[in-house]
């Protein structure tokens, strides 16, 4: 199993997304993360996946996407040629002892206090996957009482984007 | 709300209701006759369906009914067929004929009512989520909640229904939606930016395949339904000639190329033929066209066909590699690709390989396991018999509708097809119940045409209440059930299977009146004509005096034995290469 990274231009029409979820779930292909958002084109949406599936499969997933009438495009992003990344919150524990070492790690890692508490901090951090884990992974210890963490976001990288050579098709 | 169109000033679209411009729409893509049942959720539809003659529709007794019907009409006209139902139950009886629609890759648009927009959402009278319901079965589903978008809407359904592999599509209309109003306004063309069906191949894989097909020992021409649906069955003889090698068409695909061709070795799969069994086994290139690997042909599919490339024409990119890996795959349509194939098989002909041998293997293979069957011990009629008069008795020319089980298979063997949209079945869904709605759909489409439904008693209790459509509406279809009192496959697996413990697959109790009910006395009931046939004498003049009734639907009740089975057979979940002519008796074949 690998994962790969497919970014999906859709019509934004009512049920999309059970379209999409539900060909994965009768095909029992496993999504890791899903994150759905607007475009810069009126009507359209775009929906970045994480997959764990094996090469061959692959074909197969996005094949089986590409017959969805409302997937317009789909672009596998190999991490290389593309910017990818996660945003969390996280909610920490913290007590007299512990809130500058915590404080450090925020500072260490570029991330952000958004919510202060008198025993808690809320944390904001963005970065690929590796970061988010390693930040969790110092944070870990103090005690982590909530997480909300979004899909990963990616966009190839270089001055094409995904809609355009749709449009310049027309 | 009868008239629907009110006049329009000079040059702008005429006012129409949702209703009215539905009707309208289907009128403009040339439907002629529908198939369905009011509710409370469509009447403002069949409110209009009354006031106009273009469309014909026939009032079924149940919603499966329609979708069957709807799906038999396609199969044998070649175009779409339509189906209409109201919300909730309504919606969810078609449920059934939509997805074996779906499997087996028919035209059909499905046409529901939904409860009021302002409703949805809030477990209304007869509200159910008919889009969310059939999307896995579906082609595609539209809800339209606005007048105005309906002309649009059901253009994009007929095209998507009806162009590359073609298939269900639903549209949902709520109740407001027809009542509101709107101009008309039809699109100029159909143009949806996520749906591009690839028609024409790529040239180099096409010149690649001839020279595949010229190198090949062994090829064998794999042929499928898509081959029906591409309409390709004059240029499909022209290449199996031209090319010289032998062919196979699948369950779905039979008739394509006619079973009186010389080159023709039969159906594959589970119940096919030894040498169409065996030629698929032995080959060392499958010349797949517009089939899908379907695990009743290949049995176990790493034993399948193992020392064969594979050339994979199909008009759906998904089906290449989904099961078997394509040495050239093809995506196009299959008349088209067979058009491309013909002059670049001309260029490379001369260096073809000669295929003496695999033909002299094959005619050994012919000569030693042909059809056949034999009378059985407990003196009561043997099915395959009935089956095969039927289809002497009544000719190419006449239209087969089968329901699923033994007979099925039984008349996927015996009748002789020799033109597409001669035998239609629930192939990929093995939906029981198919034969009498589609018969009555097919007998709509082709009224010339004698249709039989070849049925089984299991079968025949599931959808018989159309039999009352075809009474009432001079749809004089024949039924011939053979009726082996039990569910027949069923109880030939256990049989075979699980030690002959024949569980609940008896529907006749042994000890019990004979006949639960008298299937004469029902079509009586129906004002259809019965007959009962017990003995083999009998047998010829039921089926003469069924094929000179058109006045009414006929329904012979063929009392056969239930210890008929149907073989050849490849038990589930081995190698093809197991395949037993009769019970225990496996042929030999040469492994390389």
């Amino acid at each position: 199993m690998t994962q790969h990274v497919l970014s999906l231009l859709v019509e934004d029409k009512p049920g999309l997304l059970t379209r999409v979820a539900g060909l994965f779930a009768r095909r029992g292909y496993n999504i890791h993360s899903l994150a759905v958002g607007t475009t810069e084109v009126d009507g359209l949406s775009r929906i970045t996946l994480v997959i764990d599936v094996a090469d061959s499969p692959l074909e197969q997933v996005t094949k089986q996407l590409n017959k969805l009438i409302n997937v317009l495009k789909i672009v596998e992003l190999e991490p290389g040629q593309s910017v990818q990344r996660e945003h969390m919150l996280v909610k920490v524990r913290i007590d007299q002892n512990t809130r500058s070492q915590i404080l450090e790690a925020v500072n260490l890692f570029r991330a952000r206090v958004v919510d202060v508490a008198p025993d808690s901090l809320v944390i904001e951090v963005t970065g690929d996957t590796q970061k988010i884990e390693a930040l969790l992974k110092v944070l870990d210890p103090f005690g982590i009482k909530e997480i909300a963490q979004s899909g990963l976001l990616a966009m190839g990288r270089g001055s094409k984007s995904i809609s355009e050579r749709i449009f310049k098709n027309q | 709300m009868v008239t629907s169109t009110t006049t329009p000033k000079s040059g702008e679209p005429p006012m129409m209701t949702g209703s009215g411009a539905l009707l309208k729409s289907l009128e403009i893509l040339g439907i002629t006759d529908v198939f369905g049942l009011p509710g409370g959720a469509i009447m403002p539809f069949y409110d209009e369906l009354m006031s106009q003659t273009t469309i014909r529709h026939i009032l079924v007794r149940h919603e499966q009914g329609a979708g069957h019907a709807a799906e038999g009409y396609a199969l044998a006209k070649g175009q779409v067929g339509v189906c209409i139902a109201t919300s909730g139950p309504g919606a969810t009886n078609l449920v059934t004929a939509i997805a074996d629609a779906h499997m087996d890759s028919i035209p059909m648009i499905a046409i529901t009512g939904q409860v009021f927009s302002t409703l949805m959402g809030t477990d209304a009278f007869q509200e159910v989520d008919i889009v969310g319901i059939t999307m896995p079965i579906t082609k595609h589903s539209f809800l339209v909640t606005k007048a105005e978008d309906i002309p649009a809407t059901v253009a994009a359904a007929y095209h998507i229904a009806t162009t590359g592999r073609p298939g269900p599509v639903l549209i949902d209309v709520t109740k407001d939606c027809q009542q509101g109003s709107a101009p008309f306004i039809w699109p100029d063309k159909v143009d949806l930016q996520g749906y591009k069906p690839v028609q024409k191949a790529h040239g180099k894989q096409v010149q690649a395949a001839a020279e595949m097909i010229a190198q090949a020992e062994r090829p064998i021409f794999y042929i499928g339904g898509g081959a029906i649906r591409a309409n390709s069955h004059k240029e499909l003889q022209e290449i199996v000639e031209a090319v010289g090698a032998p062919a196979i068409t699948t369950l779905t695909a039979r008739g394509v190329l006619s079973d009186k061709h010389p080159q023709n070795l039969g159906m594959p799969g589970m119940h096919g033929s030894v040498p169409a069994v065996l030629g698929l086994q032995e080959s060392d290139l499958l010349i797949v066209l517009g089939a899908r690997f379907d695990d009743r042909v290949t049995g176990k599919v790493s034993e399948f066909a193992p020392g064969a490339k594979v050339i994979h024409v199909d008009i759906d990119p998904a089906e290449i590699g989904k099961i078997r890996e394509a040495d050239v795959p093809i995506v196009g349509d299959v008349r088209e690709v067979i058009l491309d194939l013909l002059p670049e098989w001309k260029k490379v002909k001369k260096t073809a390989k000669p295929l003496t041998a695999w033909w002299e293997r094959l005619e050994s293979l012919r000569a030693s396991f042909p059809l056949g069957f034999d009378d059985l011990d407990d003196g009561l009629l043997a099915p395959q018999g009935i089956i095969q008069k039927i289809g002497q008795m009544s000719g190419p020319e006449a239209i087969y509708a089968a329901g699923v089980g033994q007979h099925q298979m039984w008349a996927a063997q015996y009748i002789e097809y020799e033109r597409p949209g001669a035998w239609l079945n629930s192939g990929g869904a093995g939906t029981m119940g198919f034969a009498v709605p589609a018969a009555m759909g097919a007998k709509i489409a082709q009224p010339d045409r004698v249709v039989w439904a070849i049925d089984g008693d299991g079968c025949f209790q599931m959808t018989n209440q159309e039999l009352a459509t075809c009474v009432i509406n001079d749809i004089p279809i024949k039924v011939a059930i053979i009726n082996n009192s039990s569910l027949g496959m069923v109880r030939q697996w256990q049989t075979l299977f699980y030690d002959g413990r024949h569980s609940f697959t008896d529907l006749q109790p042994l000890d019990g009146p004979e006949f639960i009910p008298d299937f004469v006395k029902l079509a009586e009931a129906y004002g259809c004509l019965g007959i009962r046939v017990r003995t083999e004498d009998e047998i010829e003049p039921a089926i003469k005096l069924a094929l000179e009734t058109n006045d009414r639907p006929v329904v012979i009740d063929f009392i056969v034995s239930r210890e008929a089975m149907v073989w050849p057979m490849v038990p589930q979940g081995v190698g093809n290469s197991n395949v037993q002519y009769a019970r225990e008796h496996a042929p030999s074949w040469d492994e390389e």
